[in-house]
């Protein structure tokens, strides 16, 4: 799948968009996953509190499954307007 | 319904003008612009967006006000990149045949779009950059509705 990171964590991880083969069943085992690959993605999902998550280019939870899906981005809290 | 994601800046005066023409059926029409605020020594405001999802959210919240009232019509524009301040970020647009349903769904839409459309703002200072962090009182907005 594709994974996506927007604002302060796509500077964090330091690209843009990666493509990810993951046996992850959800969004949360994803996250493990990437958090034990380098020191920077541990570091951007130091505090889940502070990251989004969508599926799909659709607003999920981090317990959304991952079975099926193409994209998964994550990002700060919006601030459009 | 239009939604407009773009980095080009918009005329409002010509938004406003041919979104509130030919309405005969529209007794109100309301309009919001959002402005880059120069605060503290502001000297660009950078925002980002997710291509693709940007669109579908905006056109998402769109559709759920007009299930909430009763609208002709309603326009969203909103731009990314570099804008300088004093510059016109976003607007909204909304006509129905009474003022009640227009204000209260440009709020509406206002709220949900600062807080579930996929923008994020960045400050650009002469000491660096910071990106703006999203503010609890725009979330709670968003539980009144």
């Amino acid at each position: 799948m594709d994974v996506l990171y927007f604002a302060w964590l796509r500077e964090r991880i330091g690209l843009p968009k990666e493509r990810i083969d993951s046996r992850a069943a959800t969004v949360s085992d994803l996250v493990e996953e990437l958090r034990g690959r380098e020191e920077r993605y541990a570091a951007a999902f130091a505090d889940l509190s502070a990251v989004r998550v969508a599926v799909d280019r659709e607003l999920a939870d981090f317990d959304a499954p991952l079975e099926g899906v193409r994209e998964v981005a994550f990002f700060p809290p919006m601030t459009g307007g | 319904m239009r939604i407009v994601v773009q980095e080009a800046a918009f005329d409002f005066g010509a938004e406003c003008d041919a979104f509130a023409a030919d309405r005969a059926d529209m007794g109100a029409v309301v309009t919001f612009a959002g402005v880059v605020r120069g605060d503290g020594g502001l000297d660009a405001m950078e925002i980002e967006h997710y291509p693709g999802m940007t669109e579908a959210a905006l056109a998402a919240i769109a559709e759920e006000a007009r299930t909430r009232w009763s609208l002709g019509d309603v326009l969203v524009i909103h731009r990314y990149g570099r804008l300088a301040p004093g510059e016109r970020i976003m607007m909204v647009a909304t006509a129905a045949p009474h003022r009640a349903d227009a204000f209260t769904a440009a709020e509406y839409l206002m709220d949900y779009l600062k807080s579930r459309a996929p923008f994020w703002k960045k400050e650009h200072r002469a000491d660096g950059t910071a990106w703006v962090a999203a503010r609890d009182a725009d979330e709670d907005a968003l539980s009144r509705w």
